[in-house]
């Protein structure tokens, strides 16, 4: 307040505006307002309406402030844009038959089309027991799919040669890491129930996870 | 009769190549188009360069040494010819190939067994890689005569970024034929997204970019997921990939291209020693 009666002090011939420049402007953004010249007024030929010179710049940073706001916003509307809200995929929880359909040893091969392997096991190292895991089938080389070798007992990776061993553990090829298992259930019905949206990494230490693997 | 004869004798005989090109050039079509006329002096030809959209893009002299082929190889405008080689041949592909997963591998076998003048589509692929090799040369070439230096290396930027567009086209074109090489080399191409500062869900900083237990930047929001539009390279990973193919980094391209040409004339002319 203290400011605004500063300011008429300069030229007391010409009548000080019918409408003093908006007073809640100065406070806050003080540092855009220039410090004008003492011995200049407003406009020399402004009328009492005229928007004055420092109001002026308030409406300026304003109007760019608020251009600059909804380019900002359109532009994350655009990026959103590309990433669509219904995906047209396989879906990432799945039911995968009874557990009795799997023998013990075996590599069921029914779900790879979903991105599982069902591994059936009488003994599991990490879990400590028998039953079943589902391994990932991306390599974890660079994300290629693997097949399951029945003769040479191995996962074996066409892009670059990665070889797996049953349990997923990597021992050949340029991979670095065991192949991912994903969280495995029993549903309601008594099927076993695949959820891809959990992975448990060996080398973290995540498969000795209870939901890595499913007792029997 | 004879009289007839007579005139269209002498109109023969003033039907000497002179004669009609002084009347071509003076009619109103060719004077709407070509301004200045016939560039037989230096001023005229100086207008020439300015008065023409194509032609203004390039320097007005060319220093002798800056067009010997020993010096530049050629290797900036081969770069461009293969672009509008690949342009004309993609634009024609186009007519008979179908983004979708039904049609993209049929369409391409189909273009190479069925559709007249079946080399086509060979064109159009050893063009994209001759273009990617003659990128190189150039950028070797003007990086072994020093021509990044000041004033020219702003130019030198608008290079790199389109070795990038280069690569990227050609990058994207690789998926559309759809067969088994395509698929997985875009799937392990796609997957070095993942490792994106910030942007990839395995990158660097990504999970500091979460809210409580929930991460934004996941397999489903990352870089990859925008670039794919999905979690695999499926259908619209096909149609994304097309549609820059197609339109979105030739666009680019081609806009930078024209600064690229501009800027040649701005800083210089065409290499050399300023």
């Amino acid at each position: 307040m203290s400011n605004e009666e500063s300011k008429p002090k300069t030229p007391p011939a010409v009548p000080p505006p019918a409408t003093p420049p908006p007073a809640a402007k100065v406070g806050p953004t003080a540092p855009v307002t220039p410090k004008p010249p003492a011995a200049k007024p407003a406009a020399p030929g402004a009328t009492a309406k005229a928007v004055p010179r420092r109001s002026f710049l308030n409406w300026m940073t304003l109007a760019w402030t608020a251009f600059t706001a909804s380019m900002l916003a359109a532009g994350t509307a655009t990026a959103r844009f590309m990433f669509p809200n219904v995906l047209f995929e396989p879906p990432a929880t799945f039911k995968a038959g009874f557990p009795n359909e799997i023998q013990a040893g075996q590599v069921d091969e029914r779900f790879k089309s979903k991105g599982v392997w069902l591994v059936r096991t009488n003994f599991d190292q990490w879990a400590n027991a028998s039953g079943i895991y589902a391994l990932s089938t991306v390599c974890t080389h660079l994300g290629c799919t693997p097949n399951w070798l029945e003769g040479e007992q191995k996962f074996k990776c066409p892009c670059h040669g990665s070889g797996y061993y049953k349990t997923g553990v990597n021992f050949e090829g340029p991979t670095p890491r065991p192949l991912e298992r994903f969280a495995i259930s029993l549903a309601d019905d008594g099927q076993i129930l695949v959820d891809k949206s959990k992975k448990f990494q060996a080398e973290k230490g995540e498969w000795i996870n209870p939901q890595a693997f499913l007792k029997l | 009769m004879s009289n007839f004869t007579d005139r269209l004798k002498t109109a023969f005989k003033s039907l000497s190549p002179a004669n009609v090109g002084q009347y071509i050039q003076e009619s109103q079509i060719y004077r709407s188009i070509f301004r200045v006329g016939v560039p037989d002096s230096d001023r005229k030809r100086m207008l020439v360069m300015l008065g023409s959209v194509f032609l203004h893009l390039h320097p007005v002299k060319v220093r002798k040494s800056g067009i010997r082929m020993r010096y530049t190889w050629c290797m900036g405008g081969i770069t461009f010819f293969l672009f509008l080689v690949l342009t004309f041949t993609g634009l024609l592909l186009m007519f008979y190939y179908r983004p979708t997963l039904e049609y993209a591998y049929v369409d391409i076998v189909d273009l190479r067994e069925q559709v007249p003048l079946g080399i086509m589509r060979e064109i159009h692929r050893w063009g994209a890689h001759a273009m990617v090799i003659a990128v190189w040369l150039h950028m070797f070439r003007v990086f072994m005569t020093g021509s990044y230096k000041p004033p020219r290396e702003f130019n030198w930027n608008v290079g790199v970024i389109l070795l990038v567009l280069t690569l990227l086209l050609s990058f994207t074109g690789y998926l559309l034929p759809w067969d088994q090489l395509a698929i997985w080399a875009i799937t392990v191409g796609s997957n070095m997204a993942r490792a994106t500062p910030f942007a990839g869900s395995e990158g660097p900083g990504s999970a500091l970019l979460k809210l409580g237990d929930i991460g934004f930047v996941t397999s489903s929001s990352d870089a990859r997921f925008a670039l794919l539009g999905g979690r695999f390279v499926g259908e619209s990973a096909l149609l994304r990939f097309y549609v820059l193919h197609c339109v979105g980094l030739p666009l680019v391209a081609g806009f930078l291209m024209a600064i690229h040409f501009w800027r040649i004339r701005r800083d210089g002319g065409i290499s050399g020693p300023l």
